[in-house]
């Protein structure tokens, strides 16, 4: 199918979320649309696909002018999506997912659960993408649901597919086989749409890119376009792909855990007998994909979860049974991976936020009264040290850009002296200006002495902060190694392998 | 050194006990310590072991008061609550249906190591109080708050949170009251045996009502879901009570004196000994709630529907990315609940005593809801709850007659089983993951 | 109703607004609103003016459509209106003047039974303070993420033990009186703290187990006035003795002093929520109790404090009908307070300036609908729908806008979080 999009324009009230786009996707084709957080490039697809209504402009199928007022409208015209968080219902075998909205049933509205599963082995089996259709879908590991979510797309017989963000949550080998998949795909006539922010992705496998800044298409480019090239389109200016750190001077450990283990509360096993240190002047790396018990680790050390067996030490002291309040007292600084479930209180202001684990210390409140003075003056300097982009500080948090709501959680656990910083997702959902910034900030911090830990998914980030690269998978550290070792080699030991080479890496 | 934890992904599990798992056990142990004392202490209080029983509700030509000897009954029972206390202690005490059934099985115990404390030694003369079946008080009872957990289960599967349902009960028990009054001074209209059930059809109407106003506020204007089924049930008590005020006492016949639902017996399976004539011997109403534990079941796990209901109660949006129409959907689970309700609701005038009055299902309906959540959102969970709850309400009406307790901690008692119940032993439950969101494109 | 940008600051498009969990990660988290509207370009402080200016138009617009549909049925509530419906086609004039007639005399009967003279004043502010106690009860327990539907069992509990205390003992006049409010205080806080525990502890949900406690405290009440100690000598009824004049509140200027302890209470919580630090604490734990958590705060010590000072604010509320009219002991002691102070915090928007004007309004609604009834023989509990209807109508501001056509933003209402 031949897609045209002719002067698609949103408005939200006053803001433009896109600005009378132009775009053509042939037939067969790979279309890549990059973009950085905030874009509009969701804001693009999510009209493509019905689910926002467009300001101005259409769409153009095959020649004829289309509207989607529905999802179920644009699945009816054969356009197809994988969501970059997965439209998925957990509580749901595989089958069930992909069946819902066009159900398999024996007349009267009675489901036929086999003839559903029939359909997902056939699937399955067509396009090589292996799943046990009676699977619970909250069973799945990310990577795999992902292949449900593209199943999902192809059972309603998707001529056009949008993938958005889709490499986010799968190891380098995961990333490969799902752009094998593509090809495949695109050899049988599919066309599809390939949203990224990364720049190696879209070289690897688009026909043609589209890049999109602030809500406008501002330019193409060819895949032969170098990284530098297409980084300066993407962001309107030449980028710094890489972070400036001197080596580091690894001080004493400060952070160690020994043989942690964690159950969540489904009773599973998720962290499993998990032992490292961290030093002081050092950014230790935690790689993996998402789900294999980083989370639930990063937790333990925390306090937010208590480890159910191990222990883990700050400066020699056993602190495996402390609350979240005795080990930010303890210096540990915390930044969590999703900011707006446990970063911030989003109907707070800025000001409130910016205090929100330090109002007890003497310089914000006077026994039980806090210091509304104090206070306001903390925010005005944090925001400008942090250059935090709000109108006043009375401003809600929930109302204010990704980027800006992460400088706010750093501004707060950067404004107390820490001894171990532990940083999840530290950029996730965030513009590339503020990337820059957060990452200066935190190599800084570790020459200040402090011993970071950075969780991430993105292998870019890992490479770019870490002095060590510790990788996660199924629960267990595999192992831990030098950020020399080459991707491919981290790549496999995300996958569960842990290569002596890997070992050897670890020891140097 | 810079050690390298190297664990090959084949590794062994470590052995790690999950604390919650630990404290599981705590509990268990505690419950059945405690279960065990008291049913000791019973056994030992009893003097005189002989008590009466009666295996039907009342005395009749067909049932007959016998004796019993309470010694090996009170003492079985505390040989049961040993075994799951060494069970629990032991950390051998299984989970699952086959965990539940032994749960259920120590607490039969308790009640009926209970029941002999409480009905021997009644002294010499006066009026003797025999144990009466239990089932048929239970089954009546239980009757609305299946009914309403029904209604709740419905609503929130789909993601509306539905605190209404005593809103619905007083409306629906008003109007089936004034249905069932109207169309029996009207005779001309319709034959006086379906009067009653003239009056359900108020009692769904009224509750088909009630849902409707908790889905316009709440699907269509978003207000938040908990604060409206409270306002609602001030509305429908406030309501309900205006109106009864409002019935001229010239008219009360006409309008609330009504008919109310016969006892039809099914023939067979009434004659089954013991629960035959408690089960198969009832009103219209309580066949009505027979099968609509049966449709509802149906209806969410085996139907499109309701495939559709519980995925835009889980995850609207992927609801929505597949076309299934989230508010539409809602809307319909809210409406179909409200039928229910209703029925609900009709048992308290048509379905029992008769006419209406202020209050009259006394708080049910939130007494369903308990039994929606510690059902864990299942219908037949919810129903197993409801009769639970029933269960405890009949105990108490016939420990009424019984000197060792006092009334009002037996009035509380339903209540404070409530709260034990949804403190210990459900605790967190995790509810449909968008219950009482409303659902907001984009 | 997603129609609000999602920050002007930066170039963040809508369409990841507030990240949700990612998938495979099923948190129950509670959901942050994503579109907070942030188009206002006034500095802070008259923004919150300016914010708040349309809830008082909302909130009046409510009243009036809620005395609207009163009206119609105080119409069909008046014989004669009714009546003069079978032969509305030839004199349809009778059911117009009529229906005028009832309802004028109704709603003249509310005002100066409420507004209407200096014993009308004394009788609608000795009505509102326990609506303002217990609904500032209610409020707080809000703020901190918790719904108290319990203020019924934890003023029962307070009017208990402070009618007790206020006529089983012989103390001095003055020590009488604080003993006694002391009492109905600890009585109520430790009812209202049991939810707190239960939820903090277990998890179990406030709004079930205060119901609940609210049944239990009714069959407690019972328990107790069948005792020898709380019987009055001189009737059969289940029914205590009033309390001792030395315990009862004195008068002040014709109100009794639980008015002033009222006022008193609403300033504490102002300063509570906006002042002191457990106040952010609460603050914080009712918007986000994850980030609450993760920043160091104990969501379960903020939920027990929260609902012990709740049934504290309850208690109060209690003595205002035990210490302040000195009313017997019964099981009905509590009336409808423990209920109407739940619609008075909603209607006040969980703010205690809010809530003591809304309890100001339901004062005045009670005290003119006992004159309505004697002057217009309208049914007392008309007002108890008005109560409701002004709630709803309240709750859903869009409905009301399109009622009256008001103009605004499709702004949220504060107390709209998501359910459970």
């Amino acid at each position: 199918m031949k897609l045209e999009i002719k002067g698609l324009t949103k408005r939200f009230g006053s803001f433009t979320a896109n600005d009378h786009i132009d775009l053509t996707v042939e037939p067969g084709e790979i279309h890549c649309l990059l973009g950085e957080n905030g874009a509009g490039k969701s804001t693009l697809m999510n009209m493509l696909y019905g689910l926002l209504d467009p300001t101005e402009g259409e769409i153009v199928a095959d020649g004829t002018p289309v509207t989607f007022a529905t999802p179920g409208e644009a699945i009816d015209a054969g356009i197809g999506m994988v969501h970059q968080h997965f439209m998925l219902v957990p509580v749901f075998t595989v089958a069930e997912n992909v069946m819902l909205g066009r159900e398999q049933t024996r007349g009267a509205g009675v489901l036929d659960r086999r003839a559903a599963s029939r359909l997902v082995r056939e699937l399955s089996d067509r396009y090589g993408l292996a799943v046990d259709p009676d699977a619970l879908v909250e069973d799945l590991p990310v990577g795999v649901q992902q292949r449900v979510e593209i199943l999902k797309a192809l059972a309603n017989d998707a001529k056009v597919l949008i993938l958005d963000e889709p490499t986010a949550v799968l190891t380098p080998q995961e990333i490969d086989e799902l752009m094998g998949i593509m090809r495949g795909l695109k050899e049988q006539g599919t066309s599809i749409i390939f949203i990224t922010h990364k720049l190696r992705e879209v070289k690897a496998i688009g026909d043609r890119i589209s890049v999109i800044r602030r809500g406008k298409v501002v330019g193409t480019a060819q895949p032969s376009a170098s990284e530098a090239e297409l980084a300066e389109l993407m962001v309107g200016r030449s980028v710094q792909l890489t972070v400036d750190k001197a080596a580091p001077t690894a001080g004493d450990v400060v952070l160690e855990a020994r043989h942690v283990s964690v159950v969540d509360p489904r009773g599973h096993l998720v962290v499993k007998d998990v032992s490292f240190e961290a030093r002081g002047g050092e950014v230790l790396g935690i790689a993996g994909v998402q789900g294999n018990g980083q989370t639930e680790l990063i937790k333990s050390l925390l306090g937010l979860v208590r480890p159910d067996a191990g222990q883990i030490f700050v400066e020699g002291r056993d602190i495996s049974r402390h609350g979240p309040r005795q080990s930010l007292e303890e210096g540990i600084g915390y930044v969590p991976e999703d900011r707006s479930h446990d970063g911030f209180v989003g109907s707070f202001s800025v000001r409130e936020n910016l205090v929100l684990d330090l109002f007890r210390n003497d310089e914000f409140s006077r026994g039980p009264v806090l210091r509304r003075d104090a206070i306001e003056a903390n925010a005005r300097h944090r925001i400008e040290e942090f250059d935090i982009r709000t109108e006043t500080m009375e401003t809600p948090v929930a109302s204010l850009s990704g980027g800006n709501q992460q400088k706010v959680v750093v501004a707060r656990e950067f404004s107390r002296p820490l001894k171990v910083l532990i940083a999840s997702q530290p950029t996730r959902g965030v513009d590339v200006g503020s990337i820059e910034f957060i990452h200066k900030r935190i190599v800084a911090e570790r020459d200040r002495g402090t011993a970071v830990i950075i969780v991430s998914t993105e292998l870019d980030e890992i490479y770019a902060l870490s002095d060590r690269i510790a990788v996660m998978y199924d629960g267990r550290i595999v192992g831990t190694v030098d950020p020399s070792i080459p991707r491919e080699e981290i790549g496999l030991m995300m996958a569960g392998a842990s290569t002596p080479a890997a070992a050897n890496g670890g020891a140097a | 050194m810079t050690t390298t934890t190297e664990a090959p992904a084949a590794a062994p599990e470590p052995q790690v006990r999950d604390r919650a798992d630990v404290r599981r056990q705590v509990r268990l142990v505690i419950t059945f310590a405690v279960v065990l004392a008291a049913l000791v202490a019973f056994a030992l209080l009893i003097e005189d072991p002989k008590f009466t029983y009666l295996l039907g509700e009342k005395r009749t030509a067909e049932f007959v008061p016998k004796d019993g000897n309470a010694t090996y009954i009170s003492w079985g029972a505390v040989a049961i609550a040993a075994a799951a206390l060494v069970l629990a202690a032991l950390d051998r005490f299984p989970r699952g249906w086959k965990g539940a059934l032994l749960g259920v099985l120590v607490g039969l115990a308790f009640y009926a190591g209970f029941l002999m404390w409480a009905y021997t030694d009644q002294g010499e003369g006066g009026f003797q109080a025999f144990i009466a079946n239990p089932i048929p008080g239970t089954i009546r009872i239980a009757t609305p708050l299946v009914l309403g957990a029904l209604a709740g289960c419905l609503c929130e599967r789909a993601g509306v949170i539905n605190i209404a349902i005593e809103a619905q009960f007083l409306s629906g028990a008003f109007f089936a009251s004034v249905f069932s009054s109207v169309a029996y001074s009207s005779l001309v209209f319709i034959p006086v045996g379906l009067c009653a059930a003239f009056g359900l059809l108020g009692g769904v109407v009224a509750g088909v009502l009630i849902a409707a106003m908790l889905g316009w506020f709440a699907l269509r204007y978003h207000v938040n879901q908990v604060v409206l089924g409270v306002v609602l049930v001030a509305f429908a008590t406030g309501l309900t009570s205006f109106l009864l005020g409002q019935i001229p006492s010239e008219h009360k016949e006409t309008l609330n004196d009504p008919q109310v639902l016969e006892k039809i017996e099914i023939p067979v399976l009434a004659d089954i000994p013991v629960v035959g004539d408690a089960l198969f011997n009832q009103t219209l109403l309580v066949y009505l709630m027979y099968a609509s534990v049966a449709l509802v079941s149906f209806l969410l796990f085996q139907t499109r529907w309701g495939l559709r209901v519980r995925a835009v109660g889980e995850h609207p949006k992927a609801a929505d990315t597949v076309g299934i129409k989230v508010d539409r959907v809602r809307w319909q689970a809210v409406l179909l609940g409200g039928v229910f309700a209703g029925l609900g609701g009709a048992y308290y005038t048509v379905g029992s005593t008769g006419a209406f009055d202020r209050e009259v299902s006394a708080g049910t309906g939130f007494i369903a809801l308990a039994a929606v959540i510690m059902g864990r959102w299942h219908p037949v969970g919810a129903t197993f709850a409801a009769v639970f709850f029933g269960f405890m309400w009949n105990l108490q009406n016939q420990l009424s007659f019984v000197q060792p307790v006092p009334g009002e901690l037996l009035g509380a008692a339903p209540y404070l089983a409530t709260i034990i119940a949804v403190a210990g032993f459900v605790g967190r439950v995790r509810p449909p993951a968008a219950d009482g969101e409303p659902y907001v494109k984009g | 109703m997603s129609e609000t940008p999602n920050g002007p600051a930066g170039p963040a498009g809508p369409g990841n607004p507030g990240t949700p969990p990612p998938a495979g990660d099923q948190g129950q988290g509670t959901t942050t609103q994503g579109g907070v509207p942030a188009g206002k370009k006034e500095a802070g402080r008259d923004r919150d003016l300016a914010s708040w200016l349309p809830t008082v138009v909302d909130s009046i617009a409510a009243v009036v459509l809620a005395l609207v549909v009163g009206a119609v049925l105080i119409m069909f509530s008046t014989p004669r209106v009714v009546e003069s419906l079978s032969y509305f086609f030839s004199y349809p004039w009778d059911f117009f003047k009529f229906s005028g007639e009832a309802i004028w005399d109704g709603y003249r009967a509310l005002i100066s039974g409420s507004v209407g003279s200096g014993t009308a004043w004394t009788r609608t502010l000795e009505r509102a303070a326990p609506l303002i106690c217990a609904g500032l009860g209610v409020s707080l327990a809000f703020r901190a993420g918790m719904f108290n539907i319990g203020a019924q069992g934890q003023i029962l509990l307070g009017a208990l033990v402070g009618g007790f205390i206020g006529f089983h003992y012989d103390l001095p006049a003055g020590i009488h009186l604080l003993a006694a409010l002391a009492g109905a205080l600890v009585a109520g806080g430790l009812w209202g703290a049991i939810a707190g525990v239960l939820k903090a502890r277990t998890g179990a949900h406030e709004v079930i187990t205060t119901i609940m406690l609210n049944y239990v405290g009714r069959f407690t009440m019972l328990y107790f006035l069948g005792k020898e100690a709380l019987q009055r000598p001189d009737s059969d009824n289940l029914l205590s003795p009033p309390v001792d004049d030395s315990a009862a509140y004195p008068t002040i200027g014709g109100v009794h002093l639980g008015v002033l302890l009222a006022v008193v209470a609403a300033l504490f919580v102002w300063w509570l929520l906006e002042r002191s630090t457990l106040g952010f604490e609460m603050r914080a734990v009712g918007a986000n109790p994850d980030a609450a958590r993760t920043a160091g705060m104990s969501v379960a010590r903020v939920y027990v404090l929260a609902m012990t000072l709740a049934g504290v604010l309850a208690g109060l509320a209690a003595t205002m009908t035990v210490l302040g009219r000195q009313d017997s002991l019964t099981d009905q002691v509590a009336g409808t307070v423990g209920f109407d102070a739940i619609t008075v915090a909603l209607l006040g928007r969980t703010t205690p300036l809010g809530t003591v004007l809304a309890g100001l309004l339901f004062g005045a609604l009670s005290a003119g609908g006992l004159s309505m009834q004697g002057a217009a023989g309208v049914p007392p509990e008309l007002t108890q729908v008005l109560q409701a209807l002004i709630v709803l109508f309240v709750a859903a501001p869009a409905l009301v806008r399109g009622i009256f056509r008001l103009r605004g933003q499709g702004r949220k209402a504060d107390v709209m979080a998501t359910g459970w």
